[in-house]
């Protein structure tokens, strides 16, 4: 979603999205002309009447789970994204919770009275 | 009125907010209401509407809750046709 316009977008992804994604990007390019909704979701710049580098991540209960934002100039880290959703889906089917910097398969915590203090014990970064 | 043809200026709907929060700030589309960032981590999403650009299919008004039920990404960024 930016400030563009939906003739924009779809300019963009054939004169250019197209030719780095096969097919094009799969996604709806939404329009967010005026920034109102870049507003509500704090990533709205209005000095440059665009919205900056935001990503959210919501969860099947329409529930925020994970807000990153970037100025323009850095791009963003797809795997860091897909890392955090994973996480939060083990999180949403087990109930255990991810350590930092957690990858599938890696040993996860069972919160309780038990692990108070034996966080060293299980989990060795 | 009838249905919008795809014209040149097609307004977005959005925020849309919960009927409860929509009755204490009527008119919740003027630009000082809008400004006020609602999304928080750990609270519900704010649900909005979109003209869209989409692969295959051409322009349709997208709203965020038509993916509800499904892990979302939101994606902003500073313009179609920039560098990064």
């Amino acid at each position: 979603m930016s400030t563009d316009s939906r003739f924009v977008h779809k300019i963009w992804q054939e004169q250019e999205l197209s030719k780095m994604v096969k097919g094009g990007v799969p996604f709806p390019m939404m329009s967010d002309a005026g920034g109102k909704v870049g507003a509500i979701y704090g990533v709205y710049e209005e000095d440059a009447g665009v919205d900056i580098r935001g990503r959210f991540i919501i969860d099947p209960d329409f529930v925020i789970r994970a807000m990153e934002s970037l100025t323009p100039e850095v791009g963003r880290n797809p795997d860091e994204m897909i890392r955090q959703i994973k996480a939060f889906q083990h999180v949403r089917a087990t109930g255990e919770v991810t350590p930092s910097g957690w990858q599938p398969g890696q040993v996860t915590l069972k919160p309780g009275p038990a692990l108070v203090g034996k966080v060293w014990e299980v989990w060795k970064p | 009125m009838p249905e919008m043809k795809e014209g040149c200026v097609k307004p977005a709907r959005g925020p849309i907010l919960p009927a409860s929060q929509a009755a204490q700030a009527p008119g919740a589309t003027t630009p000082q209401e809008v400004s006020k960032v609602l999304a928080r981590v750990g609270k519900e999403a704010i649900d909005f509407e979109a003209n869209a650009f989409v692969e295959g299919v051409g322009f349709k008004p997208v709203k965020l809750s038509d993916y509800k039920g499904k892990w979302i990404v939101l994606c902003f960024y500073p313009g179609d046709f920039t560098f990064v």
